[in-house]
């Protein structure tokens, strides 16, 4: 269990595997694949349109001295008639290919986001927020850009390469052996150059998270760097991550500059090839005028598709990246798992807990918490207490089943907590962490997430039962005062008030409050430690202390040294036994409080 | 906002990139020389290959023999042509980048020159999301247009030389391309107008998925202890769907467009075709010119869509640099005096008097500070207490002069701050706020802030900060990077790191905003010892809530809701300020109330088990006499 593999990127699949098992997972998209291709073949297709009338008109058309004009219109009009039909076809195809990518990207997309919320929160740590955020965002973003244009640019410039390939081998063999010579050595190279192209995108996108990381430092920094006159320090690391940023951007782009017009050369020698052998082969009678000059325009047909390659070679690429990291997402088990339905449904009311032989260790670290055992009763009041990095958090984490225990086990009223569905669990038992973390919304949005079919009057209700309605009433909009991303208009303190008042809401039988209250001022967190007291009673209720008022109003005091619990009992014996750990904790508590 | 291209936008964007063009002359004349190139050689190609059609091919299948001359002649003008066109687009597209990333790093650098010289109370208006995207999102649309500019004048370039190539070679097929081409060009026009608005929203869009993705994973915690992953799944699911919707409609329009604006060249070639042989058949053109101008249909089609990605980014870019702009003439700057302060070492002393301060401007302005004044001693320790929002932190914006009181002085050694030059106060006065701010650069890096304080003095600092022991466990010790804002560190290492940033300048007085607020009670205590043996070099403001933290303070100084209440030492203000008594004493009468609370009800159970006690000994008294 404790072998917690970060999110992987699946890359021990290849491209092609990747690429067919992300369909697999998107149905909206094979279905109807089939007819959009059809009509993808048929808008290619008209490609030819133009060379074809081109040596009609020449050879049939200028047989004689005098050109058959009546011959030459019904061409053109038959050939103009095909080209509507073929834009048509485009059109539909267009709508259906959309339809299709944007339907299934977007099943992808929130497939991914709920799987990363039901990773377990070590499992969510092992990689930084952003790039969690570019799984479902930026990276299903470049699958839809693959889809809509470089993949059908594949499929489209195969077509036309194939389409115009067939014709001109129809017109003359030799000319085409001609062509396909010119052209070849140009698409060996192109994957080569396509690597270049994405070292040097690589180099432009890491150069651009640096440079938006050095402007950000003179925003957010704004306070220090003006109190210590960091200004010109300050803009000369600015000044030379952009410059880095702009030298990746010139560098990407003089390679881009440098590998487009080589088809065009490569287009000119097919073309200067084609004078050349051609007017032989037709001073031999193996190739009619119209053919040779058909064979120009079909050239052009070659530019396009090899012009775009880089650029669709270094989508397909992304794409693949992409794919790989969301399904990555989708094949990381959740290593801390909803029974589901077969789990455990517990009845309401009183909770006990027990800690059987708990050990815990984060992955590839030493244990952080070593054979803890304990029975907490139902309706108690516990404080768990201990320095910095003694295991209470673990301790907290362990049994709300954040995680789950190395070995040994944790019980809720008797039943293994990993049978328990998280249905069942997280109504019974809300843990209020020590970072009030808001959504960005009103106060009453905040405080209705703990349970959100509250009333107004409910949210109200449990403002007052918990001392805050004065609280309330002093911001400017009341409940409906916006709070700000993740509560940035609000005090640390005040945000821990919101984030205790959501846990209420939320009715919980077991709360168990994380140093909840830690950046509250002194007389608001006596009022809502006795309000607590009041709300709680007839619960379950265990807190992590800072403070010793909260260890001396417990049933029972938890002491934490090292990773074991070392002492428990009421505060009253604990402090007696002179030579324990609380007896230390709690002096230093008194001389920090009073000296 | 400005999405459609009208004509005002029309004007706006000339104007924008009229700025860009004379901050880049030399590069954007260039760019345009390589376009120029490029457009006629397009022309040019065309050409060459009708030359070669005319006098090469079609010679040699008439009369059955084709001159050395006239073939190499032919591939030469093709080759020529080809690679002059070859080195017009090569100087094109990266002159065209050069130009556009110079002007994004210029608006850049520009933009956080000024966030750096803007006042404090400046930031303290504008939302740090705003100001990150002014120099990054904004920056690049507004030069976005750069891009395609070159490109876009060479195909004009290349427009009127086909004119007069195709009005030289013959009127009436000239016509079908005067037809054709406008047409294109009102098309894509049409096509970038219905387009943009609908591009927007789905960037917008795009920018809300990610949002909602990026708050419901920064608040994981909160939705997994209250088991609300449903609920942040359907809320995301609303927006990826609008997105979806969005890109549909995107969609649409471009599948619409793009086969139109494909098919209409072709449908020119094959009019050249059918005009050229009613042209051919009264012997007025020859093949040669119908087939160079039905080439030049084919080249010309793809280059004149560019006219249309100039346009489609002007609105975006008329925004962008509106953006911009608006930081670039934000006014208002701190100036600095003259008065060069004594060149001591000494503890400083400072005073406010009549301060005043408020947030805004004009009636909505809300005061947060009336008329504070009060002093510290050289070498004294002062604590500012209040309640939460008694405006304690502005008052220490003030002390250190990030913002510059509405009335009344701060004086430094009996100078106003004012008065004094630039880094002066920097130089004299060390501020820990309480937000730690730590940049992406080394442990030393961040202590030293490029002063040339040495590795001696920075262990020390960290020593006196209690930081040394975990940063000598630290992989690279000093030299370790800490990531941006010091991610890589927990909230109680960054705050000491900040703590020794202010100690290591030896500051002659030192300010700590509820500094140690992360750091565990048994290790802020230790801090506060050695500050105190150290800090005798120095005067001290502090603010805190702890009692530890007060008790080091020779004065303390009262404050609630923005007004000094009271001064004095903590026994007067204790004996004399019911506010300060209640707020400090908290914790200490609720133990007080509590032990009289279990007292009195130990006494109700004791008294409890002696009525029990004497019932029992009743009742064995009575079941003895029973037994008796």
């Amino acid at each position: 269990m404790s072998d917690v593999r970060g999110i992987g990127a699946s890359a021990e699949r290849s491209a092609l595997a990747t690429i067919r098992r992300g369909l697999s997972l998107t149905p909206e998209f094979r279905k109807g694949l089939a007819g959009t291709l059809a009509l993808a073949v048929v808008a290619t297709a008209g490609k030819v349109i133009v060379p074809i009338a081109v040596q009609q008109t020449i050879d049939t058309g200028l047989k004689d001295s005098s050109p058959d004009v009546g011959y030459v219109t019904r061409a053109v009009l038959l050939c103009a008639a095909a080209v509507v039909l073929t834009a048509l076809a485009g059109y539909v195809m267009n709508v259906r290919l959309y339809k299709a990518t944007e339907s299934s990207l977007a099943t992808l997309r929130v497939r991914g986001f709920r799987h990363v919320h039901d990773l377990s929160v070590l499992t969510q740590n092992t990689e930084r927020r952003g790039a969690l955020v570019s799984r479902v965002t930026n990276d299903v973003d470049q699958i839809s850009t693959f889809m809509q244009w470089g993949g059908l640019m594949i499929i489209v410039a195969l077509g036309q390469l194939l389409v115009a390939s067939v014709l001109m081998f129809v017109y003359s063999w030799q000319l085409t052996l001609l062509v396909w010579a010119c052209f070849l050595p140009l698409m060996i190279a192109l994957p080569r150059f396509q690597r270049w192209l994405s070292g040097a995108y690589t180099s432009v996108r890491e150069r651009t998270g640096d440079m938006l990381a050095a402007v950000s430092e003179s925003v957010v920094g704004a306070a220090v760097i003006r109190a210590y006159a960091a200004e010109r320090r300050t803009a000369e690391r600015v000044d030379k991550a952009v410059d880095a940023n702009k030298a990746a951007q010139t560098r990407a782009q003089t390679i881009v500059g440098f590998v487009f017009p080589l088809t065009e050369i490569v287009a000119a020698l097919a073309i200067s090839g084609i004078v050349l052998l051609g007017v032989r082969l037709g001073l031999s009678g193996d190739i009619t005028a119209g053919r040779l000059v058909a064979f120009l325009f079909l050239v052009t047909l070659f530019v396009s598709p090899l012009q775009t390659a880089t650029e669709v070679l270094n989508e397909a690429q992304n794409a693949v990246a992409g794919w790989r990291r969301i399904l990555g997402v989708l094949d990381t088990p959740p290593d801390v798992a909803d029974p589901g339905a077969e789990g455990v449904e517990l009845p309401r009311g009183p909770i006990s807990v027990a800690f059987e032989g708990v050990h815990f260790a984060y992955p590839g670290g030493p244990p952080v918490l070593r054979e803890v055992t304990a029975v907490i009763p139902p309706r108690s009041r516990v404080a768990v207490v201990g320095e910095t990095g003694s295991g209470k958090t673990t301790f907290a984490k362990l049994l709300t089943r954040l995680m789950d225990p190395v070995s040994g086990r944790v019980t809720v009223d008797g039943h293994d907590l990993r049978g328990v569905r998280f249905s069942s669990l997280r109504e019974r038992i809300v843990m209020v962490p020590q970072d009030g973390f808001l959504f960005d919304g009103t106060l009453e949005d905040n405080v209705r997430y703990g349970r959100p079919s509250a009333t107004r009057e409910e949210i109200e209700l449990a403002m007052t039962e918990l001392g805050l309605a004065d609280w309330v009433d002093g911001l400017p909009a009341g409940l409906a005062t916006p709070v700000g991303q993740r509560g940035e208009s609000l005090s640390a303190g005040e945000r821990q008030l919101v984030a205790l008042a959501r846990a209420y809401l939320a009715d919980p039988d077991l709360l168990l409050l994380d140093e909840a209250t830690s950046a509250v001022d002194p007389a608001t967190e006596v009022r809502l430690a006795r309000a607590l007291e009041g709300v709680t009673r007839g619960r379950t209720a265990i807190s992590i202390a800072h403070r010793l008022s909260t260890a001396e109003n417990a049933d029972e005091v938890l002491v934490f040294d090292g990773g074991r619990l070392v002492q428990r009992g009421p505060h009253e014996q604990l402090v007696r036994e002179d030579d324990g750990v609380y007896a230390a904790l709690h002096a230093s508590w008194v001389s920090a409080a009073r000296s | 906002m400005a999405s459609k291209v009208t004509s005002a936008v029309m004007r706006q964007g000339m104007r924008v990139l009229g700025v860009a063009i004379r901050a880049e002359k030399a590069v954007f004349t260039s760019a345009v020389l390589a376009s120029a190139v490029y457009g006629g050689m397009t022309v040019g190609s065309a050409w060459a290959l009708g030359w070669a059609t005319e006098h090469v091919v079609l010679p040699a299948f008439s009369t059955g023999s084709a001159t050395a001359g006239a073939l190499w002649t032919g591939v030469l003008l093709i080759m020529g042509a080809a690679l002059l066109k070859s080195i017009g687009v090569a100087g094109r597209r990266i002159l065209a980048g050069l130009m556009q990333y110079r002007m994004q790093a210029r608006s850049r650098r520009e933009v956080t020159k000024q966030y750096l010289r803007l006042p404090l109370a400046w930031h303290h208006r504008h939302p740090t999301g705003q100001l990150l995207s002014n120099a990054s999102s904004d920056a690049e649309a507004a030069w976005a247009p750069l891009a395609p500019l070159p490109m876009a004048v060479g195909v004009v370039v290349m427009l009127v030389t086909a004119a007069v190539a195709m009005v030289l070679t013959d009127p009436a097929l000239a016509a079908v391309g005067f037809l054709i081409f406008p047409a294109i060009a009102v098309l894509n026009l049409v096509y970038q107008r219905r387009l943009s608005p609908l591009a927007t929203r789905a960037q917008q869009l795009r920018a809300e998925v990610s949002e909602i993705a990026h708050e419901s994973f920064d608040g994981a915690l909160v939705v997994k202890t209250l088991g609300r992953e449903e609920l942040e799944t359907d809320r995301f699911r609303r927006r990826a769907e609008e997105l979806r919707d969005a890109n549909i409609a995107v969609g649409r329009v471009r599948g619409l467009f793009d086969p139109m604006l494909e098919a209409l060249p072709t449908l020119g070639v094959l009019a050249v075709l059918g005009v050229g042989a009613a042209r051919l058949a009264s012997g007025s053109i020859d093949p040669g010119e119908l087939v160079q101008v039905a080439y030049l249909f084919t080249l010309l089609a793809f280059p004149i869509r560019a006219l249309g990605w100039v346009l489609a980014e002007l609105p975006r870019s008329v925004v962008g640099w509106e953006r911009v702009r608006a930081v670039l003439e934000a006014s208002g700057s701190m100036e600095y005096g003259r008065t060069a302060p004594p060149p001591t070492s000494d503890p400083a002393r400072l005073e406010a008097s009549g301060v005043s301060y408020s947030y805004g401007a004009g009636p909505d302005a809300a005061a947060v500070l009336h008329d504070v004044s009060f002093g510290v001693e050289p070498g004294r320790t002062v604590a500012l207490v209040g309640p939460t929002g008694s405006g304690k932190s502005t008052l220490v914006q003030l002390l250190v002069r990030l913002v510059d009181p509405a009335d009344g002085h701060v004086l430094l050694d009996d100078v106003d701050l004012r008065e004094l030059p630039y880094g002066a106060v920097a130089e004299s006065v060390a501020l820990v706020p309480q937000q730690t701010f730590l940049f992406d650069d080394t442990v030393r890096g961040n202590i030293t802030l490029g002063l040339p304080i040495g590795d001696e003095d920075v262990w020390a600092a960290l020593r006196l900060a209690q930081a040394d022991g975990f940063v000598a466990r630290l992989e690279h010790g000093l030299d370790t990077r800490v990531g941006e804002r010091g991610a890589t560190l927990s909230g109680g290492q960054r705050q000491r790191l900040a703590l020794a940033r202010a100690v290591a300048r030896r500051p002659r007085l030192l300010i700590l905003d509820d500094a140690t607020s992360s750091v565990d009670p048994q290790v802020e205590a230790r801090i506060l010892h050695g500050l105190r043996d150290a800090a005798a070099a120095s005067s001290v403001v502090v603010v805190a809530y702890r009692m530890a933290t007060i008790a080091l303070a020779d004065e303390v100084v009262y404050l609630d809701r923005g007004r000094v209440v009271d001064r004095g030492t903590h026994d007067e203000l204790l004996a004399r300020c019911a506010g300060y008594r209640n707020l400090v004493t908290a914790y200490e009468r609720e133990e007080a109330e509590r032990a009289a609370l279990s007292a009195e009800e130990e006494a109700a159970r004791g008294a409890a088990g002696q009525e029990a006690a004497e019932r029992a000994a009743v009742a064995a008294a009575e079941e003895e006499g029973i037994n008796a």
